[in-house]
């Protein structure tokens, strides 16, 4: 008997108890106990995916626990991973959780985290303008609304569970259950600051909006599909793919590669995300961004390689270029933001574009019959979701530690916390390296892998592979130079230097349970960055599920990366150790010269002789990013309005200049407006049908039942 | 073969340490003397680094930890390029992980470190250079692995010390276009990672020109020392790698030490020729202004895209 | 191209024959350089005759960079700084806070009659006094302006070479 079963109960009973924990335990210990509940799911789902992982397989079907279908699980290696990975950042988050929901926060008198003035978060970024104050918005303290509020606890287990058990679902009805009690949840959770800013309700109503479109989509793909595979349970489907059409097995995956890829964040999908995670509470945001994203990779996976058994080439080419634009545009508009949570929103949709990136070359590479080539791809977009879970949620919570403690999610106002709060800097310090893919850090070992199946992919026939492979190359190298400089802005601007603001001066360090919550995410972080070949089996594992490939892609027993079937080898734990005997060793040998111990002498800033420089002189998160902004002038399209206002006497003298700049998403310009003002003109003509009058409604149904009664007759 | 692989590991390294100093004095003797003047001598730029290791380190108010790290990081990362790079010889401990993509790497972790530096200081001029680095490195970055797809497609992976002597194997390989086409990316590409005309000027003293060294302002004495000697460093490295990939003979690849000596000999010859060739065009050529640098940097894409899409239909099609 | 190179071929060197070495000792501060000294200007408030020979010295002709020494553009960087002109009240904080940046050792330099007592410019309304009266000089230039060729001994006392 394996341990899959019980653990499975586990998370679904602690999710149960930790909602009714949130729902009525008093408000002082409220956090706490949610919290556990919600820790305490998350350790078991890590339980339940390893063990999944270590190869056990798992199926019940409970036909009493829901009407009609029931209730159908089946487990096996890659539902395992994505479990264990969702488990993982939901104990680390929970913990975080805890301390984020504590009274009191950093700042005196009692702010809470909604306190942030909107300016920053309007979408856009202002530069020039003049450097306001936070307003005092109303505390969250009264625990009557905000993250400590009774439904915000309570649905956050609810919302941990059910993602945690979305990957176990073993038929279509239990999935679509699922995958929608989580985007309720999540929704929930996001509007769980609604009173402090009134953003958050439009990043709702979007979330909401394109959530139910996916679901939509979702719906109408599988039951499409079950109808086709003649059973709604996994096995049935599987069974029932090779059979059909062509036509059909392509309209499946189109119809729910669009809801998977939007629930990734996927351009020109992406709309709710960079609305909806910097709204949200910050370790909601954490687990969004972290988890919830990478169940559209799972359901990706599992329908297009387990259930439909792979495809064409152009399936695969499709999803290539949608991982490809988003990669480039994500990190592109995060390069541009100044609003630190929008900007690490940004980065997750570029992160899961790479991943995407990396699945549909591992489908081309089956389509094209390269299996071990197809299996690397595989391996190495699974381990990218690893990687950017750990670092993705790092990075979250300590940009709402930073919010907490200062009230302040713009770059530009924040700066000097380095020396306020130093182990949250430190903790950003470490996931910012994971996410810059650059080494020792974690996400350069999996865009690593990643290049090197594209690299070793031009073996493959087709002159599709040499056209389109150096490009994925190119578009990841372009991603990853783009995130060196998203990364530095983040971490230089946000952290170091001197504060911007009144706001940023005051911070104070996070309360422990944030920091332990983080630094367990940062040593997940470092174990990946030093000994990804731990890794290997479980991938090997989650690849073989997928049906992707039989072969390992990668050697075992190493702590390395061991591609299994060349000579590229990568071994992060000796680079890391080689750098820092390397900078010991300069830093010994930069001393001999030296004929007497010359101390090390404090001087004032070199400010060519002026008076010393204030931090308005610094550089912001605008002006850091205004070369690349310039060089991409073209794509962004930025805003730019320049007022100037003369004094009275004379046109010629200025009295007032006023500089503003904004770069909205020209996807959503360009795509969202025209849709959105189709839709809503439609509407206002279709209001003219309901004139009130009760007899023109009873004609309308007269005349609704014949057209059903006729198509009936004729049709069939 | 291990006992000559660790000495040809550290003479890889003593070689870049000690070496790159003199390149930059010879690269400087060079314009010198093309410019009628009669420069400094070859060995000027270690008498600096000497100098400002005696001199008081200096910490300006507001630093942290940042600041002190990272000319440590630059030149820590370029040591360890300098071990991995298969400069004078392909068989040595670290063959196995001296990967071309994990070279880029650590020579772009040393430039996200200054730039962090930069801005660590709070200076406008920082910042300033701190972005301007950013800027031309992410744009770098596609060329770069772009022209290492290119090199490695022959090779079929992407290690060097295979890459290397697959070619001295096959001595052909050197002069088909696409081999061609990818080196002459990866220069420009090195021009702009290196911060030479016309990227960067390294001898500006107009702090608004300025890209590298404007990040750097702030540093004295030591630190100065070691900035300086991680960019002079990066610079041969990234020379060496240029002339170990277009013309990779004299490399050792078996284990005897006489080959490795010769090796080392070569490597140096190669350099000096390729530092006098850099020097002397620069003589002709004035810094582009920085929104410029894209259209150059795009330029040397173009060539990178067509050497791989070369190599594909040229090697690839033909070994099938 | 072709033209500028032939011009380089036809020109040849320019930079005249190195005088011998300055015979005067060297401070006991520039001992410490070995060779190399970076230089950093600092003007005052002067006419901008001693920046035209500072210029001149540091040119193909008189060639001082031949001798080790380097024009820098951070106090920072610097071991000495080269101050010229009377020092005018705006430059008076500036030129203290120069040479306050520069790590020890550090030398400072003064050239021209005006560095050293204000020259023409004495008893002028915006002047606040000599570079000497500022901070304390090491190494004296005189001269209205000084000839480079003096410069140039001048700061090879520092180098040594």
């Amino acid at each position: 008997m394996n341990a899959v079963g019980p653990a499975l109960a586990a998370v679904g009973g602690l999710a149960v108890a930790g909602a009714l924990a949130g729902g009525l335990a008093p408000a002082r210990v409220r956090p706490l106990a949610a919290g556990l509940c919600t820790a305490g799911l998350g350790a078991a789902g890590v339980v339940a995916g390893a063990a999944a992982l270590g190869g056990a397989r798992y199926g019940v079907w409970l036909p009493g626990l829901l009407p009609l279908a029931g209730v159908r699980l089946a487990v096996d290696p890659l539902s395992g991973l994505f479990m264990a990975v969702t488990g993982a950042v939901t104990v680390a988050v929970a913990v975080y959780g805890v301390g984020y929901a504590s009274p009191g926060g950093g700042m005196h008198g009692g702010r809470g985290p909604g306190d942030e003035d909107a300016a920053g978060s309007a979408g856009g970024r202002h530069a020039g303008s003049d450097a306001h104050e936070p307003r005092d918005a109303l505390a969250a303290g009264g625990g009557d609304h905000g993250v400590r509020s009774r439904g915000a606890q309570a649905v956050g287990p609810v919302f941990a569970g059910a993602m945690v058990l979305v990957p176990a679902a073993g038929s279509v009805s239990t999935f679509l259950l699922l995958w929608e009690l989580m985007a309720l949840a999540s929704l929930l959770l996001v509007l769980a600051e609604h009173r402090e800013r009134p953003t958050v309700r439009s990043a709702g109503l979007w979330y909401a909006v394109m959530t139910h479109l996916g679901l939509v989509l979702l719906l109408v793909g599988l039951a499409l599909f079950a109808a086709r595979a003649g059973g709604e349970s996994f096995a049935a489907l599987r069974a029932g793919a090779g059979g059909m059409p062509a036509g059909v097995r392509g309209t499946v995956f189109v119809m729910t590669a669009l809801a998977f890829t939007s629930k990734a964040g996927l351009a020109p999908l992406h709309a709710w995300l960079p609305r909806a995670h910097p709204e949200a509470p910050s370790h909601v945001s954490a687990l969004m961004s972290a988890a919830m994203v990478n169940l559209g990779v799972y359901g990706l996976l599992r329908v297009g390689f387990d259930l439909l058994g792979g495809g064409p080439a152009w399936w695969w080419l499709l999803l290539m270029g949608a991982g490809a634009l988003s990669a480039v545009y994500g990190i592109l508009q995060a390069a541009m933001a100044s609003d630190l949570k929008r900007l690490l929103a940004y980065s997750t949709s570029e992160n899961l574009g790479l991943v995407v990136l990396g699945t549909g070359a591992a489908g081309l590479f089956r389509a094209a019959g390269d299996r071990p080539l197809a299996a690397l791809a595989l391996a190495a977009a699974l381990l990218h979701v690893v990687n950017h879970a750990a670092f993705k949620a790092l990075l979250f919570c300590a940009a709402g530690s930073v919010l907490r403690a200062t009230g302040l999610r713009d770059l530009d106002r924040l700066g000097g916390l380095r020396a306020r709060m130093p182990v949250t800097a430190g903790l950003f310090a470490l996931g910012a390296l994971g996410a810059v893919a650059l080494p020792p850090g974690n996400g350069f070992v999996s865009e690593w892998l990643l290049l090197q199946a594209l690299v070793h992919g031009l073996a493959v026939p087709g002159a599709a592979a040499a056209v389109v492979l150096p490009v994925a190359v190119a578009v990841i190298a372009l991603s990853a130079g783009l995130a060196a400089a998203v990364f530095v802005k983040a971490l230089g601007v946000g952290f170091f230097a001197r504060p911007r603001s009144a706001g940023a001066g005051r911070a104070v360090e996070s309360p422990p349970a944030m920091l332990a919550g983080m630094a367990l995410l940062a040593a997940c972080c470092a174990a990946l960055a030093l000994v990804p070949g731990a890794l290997g089996p479980a991938l090997t594992r989650a690849v073989r599920a997928a049906g992707v490939g039989t072969e390992k892609p990668l050697a075992d027993g190493e702590l390395g990366v061991h591609l299994a079937h060349t000579s590229a080898a990568l071994h992060p734990l000796w680079v890391a150790l080689a750098l820092v005997a390397g900078t010991a060793a300069v830093a010994g040998l930069a001393r001999l010269p030296a004929r007497r111990r010359a101390r090390r002498r404090d001087a004032r800033l070199w400010d060519c002789g002026g008076g010393a420089p204030t931090a308005r002189m610094a550089y912001t998160a605008t002006s850091f990013a205004e070369p690349l902004q310039r060089v991409f002038d073209d794509v962004l399209a930025p805003e730019q309005d320049v007022d100037v206002t003369p004094v009275r006497e004379s046109a010629y003298l200025v009295e007032r200049v006023r500089f503003q700049r904004l770069v909205p998403d020209r996807i959503e310009h360009r795509l969202y407006r025209p849709l959105l003002a189709a839709v809503s003109g439609l509407a206002d003509r279709a209001r003219g049908l309901g004139g009130g009058s009760v007899h023109l409604y009873l004609g309308y149904g007269l005349f609704g039942l014949v057209a059903v009664l006729a198509a009936l007759v004729v049709g069939w | 073969m291990s006992a000559t692989g660790y000495v040809a590991v550290a003479a890889q390294v003593a070689v870049v340490a000690g070496g790159a100093p003199l390149l930059t004095g010879w690269m400087r003797q060079v314009r010198a003397r093309l410019e009628g003047r009669a420069g400094a001598g070859v060995v000027q730029p270690w008498r600096d680094a000497r100098k400002l290791l005696r001199k008081e380190p200096v910490s300006p108010t507001g630093t942290g930890p940042a600041f002190r790290l990272a000319p440590l990081l630059l030149v820590a990362g370029t040591a360890v390029v300098a071990a991995l790079v298969p400069l004078a010889a392909t068989r040595t401990p670290v063959s196995g992980s001296a990967d071309l993509i994990l070279v880029v790497a650590l020579l772009a972790l040393g430039t996200v470190a200054l730039a962090l530096a930069g801005l660590d200081t709070g200076t406008a001029f920082g910042g300033m250079g701190a972005s301007r680095e950013m800027t031309i490195a992410a744009l770098v970055e596609p060329t770069i692995l772009l022209a290492v797809f290119a090199v490695s497609i022959p090779a079929g992976s992407t290690n060097l010390p295979a890459i290397v002597a697959g070619t001295i194997d096959h001595p052909a390989r050197t002069a088909s276009p696409a081999e061609l086409l990818a080196v002459a990316a990866l220069v420009v590409a090195v021009l702009a990672e290196t911060g030479r005309i016309p990227v960067d000027n390294p001898a500006t003293h107009l702090e608004l020109t300025m890209v590298h060294e404007a990040m750097v302002l702030e540093y004295a004495g030591p630190d100065l020392a070691l900035v300086e000697l991680g960019s002079q460093m990066r610079l041969a490295v990234l020379l060496g790698l240029v002339a170990t990939l277009a013309a990779p003979w004299g490399v050792a690849t078996g284990g005897s030490p006489a080959l490795l000596a010769l090796a080392l000999a070569l490597l140096v010859a190669k350099v000096a020729v390729l530092g006098t060739a850099l020097a002397a065009a620069e003589v002709f050529r004035a810094k582009v202004r920085l929104f410029k640098v894209p259209e150059l940097l795009a330029g040397s894409f173009v060539l990178a895209l067509l050497a791989v899409v070369g190599s594909y239909f040229l090697t690839g099609e033909a070994g099938r | 191209m072709g033209g500028l190179l032939r011009k380089i071929r036809g020109t040849g060197r320019v930079a005249e024959a190195a005088p011998p070495r300055p015979e005067a000792d060297p401070l006991p501060a520039a001992r410490e350089l070995g060779g190399s000294v970076q230089v950093r200007c600092v003007d005052a408030g002067s006419c901008n005759g001693c920046e035209i020979e500072i210029g001149n010295a540091f040119g193909p002709v008189y060639d001082a960079e031949r001798y080790g020494v380097r024009l820098v553009a951070s106090p920072r960087h610097a071991d000495v700084a080269l101050v010229t002109g009377p020092v005018t009240r705006n430059m008076a904080e500036p030129l203290r806070r120069t040479v306050a940046a520069m790590p020890q050792p550090a030398i400072v330099v003064a050239v021209g009659d005006c560095a050293l007592d204000c020259g023409e410019f004495a008893g002028g309304y915006g002047v606040e006094g000599s570079v000497v009266d500022m901070v304390s000089v090491d190494v004296s230039v005189p001269g209205c302006p000084p000839e480079p060729a003096a410069i140039v001994t001048a700061l090879r006392t520092l180098t040594g070479r």
